[in-house]
């Protein structure tokens, strides 16, 4: 499908509106537990029922958890910041109004390196704050008519960052997404999971000629809840817009639902105009006051950024852009990475270490990724220890094991625990490097199929690989397969 | 017999002592609610079972020679907008009419550590608006003074308990003179302590950054003993200010020659006669006791009001919007969509006052509004703040009466919002500036209804308040005795006790 960007006499202008939900252990303004999954209206209490008489009371952690974000941004922090009461009646918001922040938020400022169109590239973000998260309506229960509430969620910290409307296209604008799912998993302030709702992304879109400066009339897209969904959704908005301009109509604000099932977009709001949510400073907390040393620590307890690890697996062991992005995809990876890269030079001081890089990332994000996957394990620990698959790994670079048969070895050591050499040993899995042995196996195969062996002979030069293919097999994957084919060669 | 006007700290030295169970004095007490309830209407809920059983512990700790707290045994009445929580807390409202929290304030549980007693919850204006205890869902209170005028409000059933002799300490608040108005027009002291002295946790809020619980009492050593156990920093309200210190009792006997206070004498302009007259007696009180009164200009209290009125209406409306019918309170039947089942809980649940400042509140926090409304009613309460703190300078109080007018009768301001409001013209700019002030029993009328005085204090003022309230209050005229309602031939009678 093309994409309905591509359009001569207009670009898009995309920004974004991410809600990042924080990992603290209890909600914002009260002490009751963020944990998912629990049973309806049970993590629930006065405060964040929105009881009579019941009052807020800002959570430190949530506090430090946004400003570590906003300090990796590089963004600007407030000296003092205000929260502000952002009114509206529906159902999941119980006290009739969100403690969120308007004029004077956490931060402003900072940016988020991303790689976009055209290699790494800065988004700007114009502002973090923070605010409450709602509770959810679950539509459709009992008759099919009524409409659940469950308040666990009400009052969970979100972050919300503000981006420049700077980017380019939707894939850029996915880009961009990934990118900060990516920043705030390696900082530990969110798990930044899509289709659980720990991030959630709106993103306004407009339209304008090529070459003008001003922005065309934004309209903002809703329910985007994967990366994918993300990029169809901007797709199908500009397009919209297009088919809009092209009627000659004008652009007019519009809210928009994007559609998964049909990847298409509807409007969402019948009126024109956007809701007024009356926000005033809340006057049940004082203002949010800078503590600079919070401020300091925050920035001195910054892990390696995603940028900054990308950058220095590049520089360090000369990794390919691909590569390197790759393997930071996520921290625990990266740090998975590096600590069996380092046993591995351990024990070849002498080998090229670039080639070394080479082999621990294509296994890292090859063969573990796949092992982790059919054993079923989600996120959290990989399936073997970083030093154990750099035994494993040293084996092949020394010419001891064939890939083949270290792909079994690894399954094996991740099923039982046993390390490699033992399994090796166990299983009789050595490589078969004796030319001998290899051309009792080749002669063995030109027996039993005499049939190719004239076709070989004749000139059909691809029936070597059915050689190599018979030999490999009957020496259970332990033979290496350049040795074989000169040996088929020489046979013939 | 228990005498009527048996004071708080009196009745807590007894209980201590061994010298009076907690169990008779409260008997006595609910006796005497029977017989005026009928005829004031000041009480919402009494759970006479839930009083005894307070009180027997009380005396049983008391014979086992455990501590039993400063306020041993001692009847206490909870406004009906402080949550207690096992007593439903109605606020007054329809709304709220059967709602129980099931958790205390923070003010109550003081008061129960300190082993009071908790005796009733008393009527109010609704959710706290208005100043009569006319706006209440469960009917007017009448003044015990006087069968038909108002008691004050919205604390009227705290103040109408307190002057009937049926407790003799009670629990109001205050956000605009709540506590203090009342006060004025029973006869009793009511304090407003400085905003965030006392815990705002469970108190159903109002106007956030007005609201305040205050202790009131028939004398100023009872309400300087109730302060003390109320007051003190808590973890739970944000707003909530730093233990500071309470109100020595030794100081209330100090002598107050010396000190000087400030008289803002234009405000009087807005004063009735009898008020004035009441306020040149005390005037002259206050100079025979070596006080020094210094006149001071400050800016129409009118700008006060006016600053009030939006900042006030514009947090009630957002205070209020919880009261949906969705998760507690009153929800209307038969609604089968969102929005009518908004409406119509809210329409039936809420009453006409509560409704007309929620529709303002939102006006003036509304786009295109807010500006020339709320923001600069902002700026106005900085500026007011700045003009008080520059007249006050270093003086120790400001002296103003309490309300412009003495006792008005039941009806007379209901259908003029703007008259009911201009009551608060004294009492407001306290609540504005956050200042702690005190109302105190200074003279009567010549139909023998209580007018009351007003000082406001410094930050860390509150002592100071209550030693000129207390000198005040044994130089003036003699504490007539709490009238009875109840006893035939009584004035309450003539003035058409009987009706309904």
């Amino acid at each position: 499908m093309m994409s309905r960007v591509a359009h001569a006499d207009h670009e898009a202008v995309i920004g974004l509106e991410l809600h990042v939900q924080l990992q603290t252990a209890s909600k914002l303004f009260c002490g009751c537990s963020t944990r998912f999954g629990a049973a309806p209206n049970t993590q629930v209490c006065p405060v964040c029922l929105g009881y009579p008489g019941a009052l807020p009371v800002v959570n430190e952690k949530a506090v430090e958890m946004a400003l570590r974000l906003a300090a990796a941004a590089g963004a600007r922090s407030a000296a003092a910041s205000v929260f502000a009461r952002k009114s509206y009646f529906y159902p999941d918001l119980p006290k009739g109004y969100q403690i969120s922040q308007y004029d004077r938020p956490l931060a402003t400022g900072g940016a988020v390196r991303f790689t976009g169109d055209g290699g790494e590239r800065d988004v700007p973000l114009i502002r973090i704050h923070l605010e409450e998260d709602a509770g959810k309506s679950l539509h459709g229960g009992g008759t099919g008519e009524e409409t659940r509430i469950d308040l666990n969620r009400c009052g969970v910290p979100l972050a919300e960052v503000v981006t420049e409307p700077v980017l380019r296209s939707p894939a850029e604008a996915r880009a961009c997404v990934a990118a900060v799912r990516r920043l705030v998993q390696y900082l530990d302030v969110s798990d930044g999971n899509m289709e659980e709702g720990s991030l959630r992304c709106d993103a306004n879109v407009s339209l304008r000629r090529r070459g003008e400066a001003r922005l065309g009339v934004p309209v903002e897209i809703k329910n985007l809840n994967s990366l994918r969904n993300l990029e169809r959704g901007l797709e199908a908005a500009i397009g919209r817009r297009l088919s809009d301009l092209a009627r000659g109509e004008t652009a007019a604000h519009r809210t928009l639902l994007y559609d998964e099932a049909t990847g298409e977009v509807r409007v969402m709001r019948a009126k024109e105009s956007a809701p007024d949510y009356r926000y005033f400073p809340e006057p049940d907390l004082p203002p949010l006051v800078l503590d600079r040393d919070a401020l300091d620590a925050a920035r001195a307890a910054l892990p390696e950024l995603p940028w900054e690890r990308r950058a220095r697996l590049r520089r360090d062991f000369a990794l390919a852009p691909d590569a390197a992005a790759e393997l930071t995809r996520t921290r625990e990876e990266a740090e998975f990475f590096e600590a069996c890269l380092v046993s591995l030079r351990a024990e070849l001081p002498r080998h090229d270490l670039a080639h070394l890089a080479r082999t621990v990332a294509a296994w890292t994000v090859g063969e573990l990724r796949r092992v982790r996957k059919e054993r079923g394990a989600g996120g959290g620990e990989a399936p073997v220890a970083p030093g154990a698959l750099a035994r494993l790994l040293q084996r092949i670079v020394e010419g001891a094991l064939t890939i083949p048969s270290a792909k079994t070895v690894l399954e094996e050591m991740a099923r039982s625990g046993r390390a490699a050499d033992e399994i090796i040993a166990a299983e009789g899995l050595g490589r078969i490097g004796d030319p001998d042995q290899l051309r009792e196996l080749v002669r063995a195969a030109f027996t039993d199929h005499p049939q190719q062996l004239a076709e070989l002979r004749a000139g059909k030069e691809p029936l070597i690989n059915f050689f190599v293919g018979r030999v490999m097999r009957a020496a259970g994957g332990r033979a290496d397969p350049q040795l074989v084919r000169r040996i088929v060669q020489e046979e013939i | 017999m228990i005498p009527r006007e048996l004071s708080a700290a009196e009745a807590a030295g007894r209980i201590r002592r061994g010298e009076l169970r907690a169990r008779e004095l409260v008997d006595g007490c609910l006796e005497r609610c029977r017989r005026v309830e009928p005829l004031i209407n000041a009480f919402i809920t009494v759970d006479a079972g839930g009083v005894r059983a307070a009180a027997e512990e009380v005396d049983r700790r008391v014979a086992a020679g455990e501590d039993p707290g400063p306020l041993a045994g001692v009847p206490v009445a909870v406004k009906d907008n402080i949550c207690t929580r096992d007593l439903p807390t109605t606020c007054g409202s329809r709304m709220l009419e059967s709602f129980r929290p099931g958790y205390d304030a923070t003010a109550v549980g003081r008061l129960r550590a300190a082993g009071a007693v908790i005796f009733a919850k008393t009527n109010l204006d609704e959710f706290g608006l208005g100043s009569s205890t006319e706006h209440s869902a469960f009917g007017p209170t009448r003044n015990p003074w006087s069968s038909e005028h108002v008691p004050g409000g919205s604390s009227g059933g705290s103040a109408a308990a307190l002057a009937a002799g049926v407790v003799p300490l009670a629990l109001g608040t205050d956000t605009g003179g709540s506590v203090r108005q009342p006060a004025a027009h029973c006869g009793n002291v009511g304090l407003k302590p400085h905003y965030g002295a006392v815990s705002r946790y469970g108190l159903v809020a109002f106007a956030s950054s007005f609201d305040g619980i205050g202790p009131m009492a028939r004398t100023a050593a009872d309400a300087a003993l109730l302060y003390n156990v109320l007051a003190g920093h808590d973890r739970r309200d944000s707003t909530s200010l730093p233990q500071n210190g309470g109100i020595p009792p030794e100081s209330l006997a100090a002598p107050v020659q010396g000190l000087s206070v400030a008289v803002p004498r234009a405000w009087l302009e807005h004063c009735d006669a009898e008020v004035v007259r009441v306020f040149d007696d005390t005037a002259r009180a206050l100079r025979d006791l070596g006080v020094t009164l210094r006149e001071v200009r400050l800016p129409s209290p009118r700008h006060a009001l006016a600053a009030y009125a939006v900042l006030s209406d514009a947090e009630v409306s957002s205070n209020l919007a919880r009261y949906d019918g969705v998760r507690y309170g009153r929800r209307a039947r038969g609604a089968d969509r969102l929005d009518a089942l908004y409406v119509r809980s809210r329409s039936e649940g809420l009453g006409q006052e509560v409704k007309r400042r929620i529709l303002l509140g939102t006006c003036v926090l509304s786009a295109g509004y807010q500006d020339a409304y709320y923001i600069r009613a902002q700026r106005a309460r900085r500026l007011f703040q700045a003009e008080i703190d520059a007249a006050l300078g270093d003086a120790a109080a400001l002296f103003l009466p309490t309300a412009p007018t003495p006792p008005f009768r039941l009806g007379e301001r209901r259908g003029d919002p703007l008259a009911m409001y201009a009551g608060d013209l004294y009492t407001i700019p306290a609540n504005l500036t956050g200042r702690p002030a005190v109302s105190f029993p200074a003279g009567w009328t010549s139909d023998g209804l209580p007018v009351g005085m007003q000082l406001y204090g410094r930050r860390d003022g509150a002592a100071t308040l209550m030693q000129l309230a207390a000198a005040v209050g044994r130089a003036v005229e003699a504490p007539r005795p709490a009238p009875d309602p109840s006893h035939d031939g009584g004035a309450f009678d003539r003035r058409g006790a009987g009706e309904t």
